[in-house]
């Protein structure tokens, strides 16, 4: 089978291509630099199958960055057939240089010159034609966007295939020298390319003098985000609901009754274990698939990259930049996507000192566990401003951890911040949807695995040895609760909330399923017991400790499988349980001490 | 000394005469499109000592004022 690389600079519109040429299988971004992994994907082209790569944006071909490195590695080492690459039309004064390098050094190329939509608004007038003479290679203007010049592309790159041009040398030239390749691009530039003298002014620029505007800019950005947030839980609430009731009917209409009769230990793992815990889990899947298709809609309209502008002076500060705010942002929703965008990043130290303060981020998951305790423990007036408190503290929390360790060798980072900022774009639907189900795919199958697994040893735990009362202090989740006592005691967190933040490990969706089961009580009766049996001094530094602690299971994995160290994963893990450790006791000694003056 | 495009003001103009700068940033930089004879214009500065946003050729580059230092302009023809 004949391979076709698919090759151009970070914000070429690259992925976007690609997606439309397979269907749907890569992430889109407008944010430079998404693609790090390989995506790959048989297509038909001129009646053939060929299988295309998607290979990361990169700068130049003799840059230093990792997804630089791998793309020379992957030219070096793949047998190729054919290169299609991917210039921004708006762009050509500066992306002409990377095709005619791949041209010199021997390589079969097309090159699509996308985003052409753009580039007829800015008065960009492109000689194809002659652009082909003077580069010796096919061209073929595109919109990957909107679909533009498909056919033609489609055309050019079976012609390609079967009839390499003519001139093309088999055996690779070395590079030569910089400027010779930037003589030529610039030669290119005047004979095919007309730029008007004057840009017309652009929708943009007008945009941004608002949006980045040195006092208007961050007070709009919270809003912004504070919109997608309500915007999220607003739509998502119901569909919760709704989730809920349906997997209440399977249970009661064709598990109990088909299941009535198996043992029951069976039973209670099978029901109450497994289908119980990924029910309460999966309850929350269309709040985090409409929190992706927020998040698709502000990353592709650009928005993103003036949000990091905005913050990098307070970053620079603690050793982050703007895009770990970003990232710290999104992790408002959940962490594990907010690690996974740190890839972004070329500098592995800066991209470890984020991944080590995202999982701080106070998601939707903590947020559904305080909603709870603060209803059970203080006055409607008084739990906007506790909620508030705690989301402080999140920022305080991942502030400082980045203060302590932004000085320690494997996070000191003199990455230069230097990104691009692409003009807005409206995303299409088509494209929202494709990112935005991707994402949830994505969450799905790693939730999947992970949770079951939790749910079952949980329930294991609080129901062996054979015969102890569920939960009880003969359990083996009971002997644990004893256990950790004289850790746990000082911090006002009792055995039974011990029990419940060894749920909350697994994944803190499971924190109030496990109230349930310890306390045997549901809903108001649970609240009101809680009301009773807790001083909102122990509430309080129960909910610091879930704030702060050890971050779901998925989050490690994901911290595990991004940062491929085992050692950095542990460090990460221990951290936030030593500092919720020492925040939860300093909170409630000092607490309960001023309250019994 | 030349002065560099970290002291432009807002809205203002420049030439690109340098980029002075180690390899692996002038690399990015010239990516970027930050090259001898290329006009730049200062789009605005961010508060609190923040990065720059600055129009070169044809692309919108944010870039921190101590990064923008290497690169070294003259005013406008």
């Amino acid at each position: 089978m004949k391979r076709i690389a698919l090759l151009g600079m970070p914000n070429t519109g690259k992925s976007t291509l690609f997606n439309r040429l397979s269907g749907a299988s890569a992430r889109v971004g407008n944010w430079p630099g998404v693609t790090v992994d390989l995506f790959t994907a048989k297509i038909i082209v001129g009646g053939d199958m060929v299988e295309l790569v998607d290979l990361p944006g990169i700068y130049d071909l003799h840059g230093y960055a990792d997804d630089e490195k791998l793309v020379r590695h992957f030219l070096e080492a793949q047998q190729l057939d054919l290169l299609a690459v991917l210039v921004n039309a708006a762009q050509l004064d500066r992306q002409l240089v990377l095709p005619l390098q791949l041209k010199q050094l021997g390589f079969p190329i097309v090159l699509l010159v996308n985003m052409i939509d753009e580039a007829k608004k800015l008065g960009i007038a492109i000689d194809a034609p002659s652009l082909a003479a003077g580069m010796g290679a096919r061209v073929v203007k595109v919109s990957a966007k909107y679909g533009d010049g498909h056919k033609d592309m489609m055309l050019a790159l079976a012609q390609a295939l079967t009839a390499p041009e003519a001139n093309v040398e088999k055996a690779p030239q070395r590079l030569a020298e910089d400027d010779v390749v930037e003589r030529q691009a610039a030669d290119l530039m005047r004979s095919s390319v007309h730029v008007p003298a004057r840009l017309p002014a652009q929708f943009s620029d007008q945009l941004d003098r608002v949006l980045m505007n040195q006092w208007l800019g961050l007070p709009l950005f919270f809003l912004a985000m504070y919109g997608v947030f309500s915007g999220v839980f607003t739509l998502g609430a119901p569909l919760q609901g709704w989730l809920g009731d349906a997997f209440g009917l399977v249970k009661m209409g064709v598990l109990e009754p088909l299941l009535s009769g198996a043992p029951p230990l069976v039973y209670g793992l099978l029901v109450e274990g497994i289908f119980d815990g990924v029910a309460t889990v999966a309850s929350f899947v269309p709040l985090i698939v409409l929190f992706f298709f927020f998040m698709a809609i502000v990353e592709d309209s650009g928005y993103l990259s003036r949000a990091a502008y905005l913050m990098d002076a307070l970053m620079a500060r603690m050793g982050l930049d703007g895009r770990s705010f970003v990232m710290l942002l999104m992790g408002f929703g959940c962490n594990v996507p907010a690690l996974m965008g740190t890839r972004v990043m070329r500098s592995r130290p800066l991209r470890l000192l984020s991944m080590l303060v995202i999982p701080f981020s106070l998601c939707s998951a903590r947020l559904q566990v305080f909603l709870f305790i603060i209803a059970a423990l203080f006055t409607a007036r008084q739990a906007p401003l506790v909620l508030t408190s705690l989301y402080i503290m999140s920022f305080v929390i991942a502030f400082l951890t980045a203060l302590l360790f932004k000085g320690k060798r494997q996070f000191r980072s003199e990455e230069p911040f230097v990104i691009e900022l692409p003009p807005y774009r409206l995303p299409t639907l088509r494209q929202v949807w494709v990112r935005g189900w991707l994402e949830a795919r994505h969450f799905l199958v790693r939730a999947s695995k992970i949770i079951v697994a939790g749910v079952v040893l949980v329930w294991l735990l609080t129901h062996l040895p054979a015969g102890v009362a569920p939960a009880g202090p003969d359990s083996y989740a009971g002997l644990i609760g004893r256990f950790m006592q004289p850790i746990l005691g000082p911090l006002g967190i009792d055995e039974k909330l011990t029990i419940a933040l060894i749920f909350g490990f697994v994944a803190k969706e499971i924190v109030i399923g496990a109230l349930v089961v310890i306390y045997g009580l549901e809903g108001d009766a649970l609240t009101q017991h809680i009301g009773h049996s807790m001083s909102w001094i122990q509430g309080y530094s129960f909910m610091l400790f879930t704030l702060i602690y050890t971050p779901c299971l998925s989050t490690i994995a994901t911290l595990r499988s991004e940062s491929k160290s085992l050692r950095f994963t542990m460090f990460a893990l221990a951290w936030p349980l030593f500092l919720a450790w020492l925040v939860s006791f300093a909170f409630y000694q000092v607490a309960s001490r001023l309250v019994t003056l | 000394m030349s002065s560099s495009l970290a002291s432009l003001l807002p809205g203002q103009d420049a030439t690109i005469v340098a980029v002075q700068a180690d390899e692996a940033l002038h690399h990015r930089l010239t990516a970027m499109g930050f090259r001898a004879g290329k006009p730049v214009k200062l789009m605005r500065r961010g508060a609190f000592f923040g990065p720059l946003h600055v129009r070169v050729g044809s692309t919108d580059v944010i870039i921190r004022r101590t990064d923008a230092i290497h690169i070294k302009i003259a005013p406008a023809a």
